[in-house]
């Protein structure tokens, strides 16, 4: 996985929360930087793309480690 | 931002299980960049209270899951709606969804209108100190002219 700025771990939260804490962290990150999030909601996959088609920001990588979903999103 | 987009909401339900849909699309559509007004009328009043009370019921709602199958009269039975209230609360709390309250919370922050019907406020005797700040109230005409220019506009 490609090197981020900060990470959200998501963990054990349902949807609308991850999107919500997402967007909240992306909010203080600069354009460019990268966050990795961290999920369990199997929902998040979709939301997560979805998210990003509709804010512009982009979704570097969407993938499975250890039984989680992560993801990488860049600010744009 | 001109070309922002927005989406308009009508709540009128006042239960919990009700009070989701509008907090939740609320707040995600304004992480996703939406302007988002919700109108409150009638029952969806008690989704804008500060003291939140709002309760579950499976009594007219065969929809709804079951630990096991249960007569409608033992359904009606004093204490069981408080106990399927309960049940429900410990159940979305284990599964990770978020409380109404947070969810409201949530709105606040990314600033999400909250319109109260006046007509309904006024119906139920309610008292605008019984609401949360930053509650305007207003009447149809200030829902329509919010919706009229949006994107997306529910009726829930």
């Amino acid at each position: 996985m490609a090197n981020f700025d900060q990470e959200l771990d998501a963990s054990g939260l349902n949807c609308p929360l991850p999107i919500l804490r997402a967007k909240k962290a992306i909010t203080q990150l600069e354009t460019g930087q990268v966050l990795r999030v961290v999920a369990t909601d199997p929902g998040s996959v979709k939301d997560f793309e979805a998210f990003c088609n509709q804010t512009g920001n982009e979704l570097m990588e969407s993938g499975e480690e250890g039984g989680k979903f992560v993801f990488l999103i860049k600010k744009s | 931002m001109p070309d922002q987009k927005r989406m308009a909401i009508i709540a009128t339900k006042g239960t919990l299980d009700w009070a989701y849909p509008p907090f939740i699309l609320g707040s995600t559509a304004a992480a996703l960049g939406y302007e988002v007004e919700i109108f409150f009328t009638f029952y969806g009043l008690q989704c804008l209270r500060k003291e939140l009370n709002l309760q579950v019921t499976s009594l007219g709602n065969p929809g709804m899951p079951m630990p096991m199958p249960m007569p409608v009269l033992l359904q009606a039975l004093p204490g069981m709606q408080a106990m399927m209230t309960s049940m429900m609360k410990s159940k979305m709390k284990s599964k990770g969804v978020a409380s109404i309250e947070e969810l409201r919370e949530l709105c606040q922050e990314a600033e999400v209108k909250m319109v109260a019907c006046q007509m309904t406020v006024d119906l139920f005797d309610f008292n605008q100190n019984d609401f949360i700040d930053g509650v305007e109230f207003a009447g149809a005409a200030k829902f329509f002219e919010f919706a009229g220019e949006s994107d997306i506009t529910l009726y829930i």
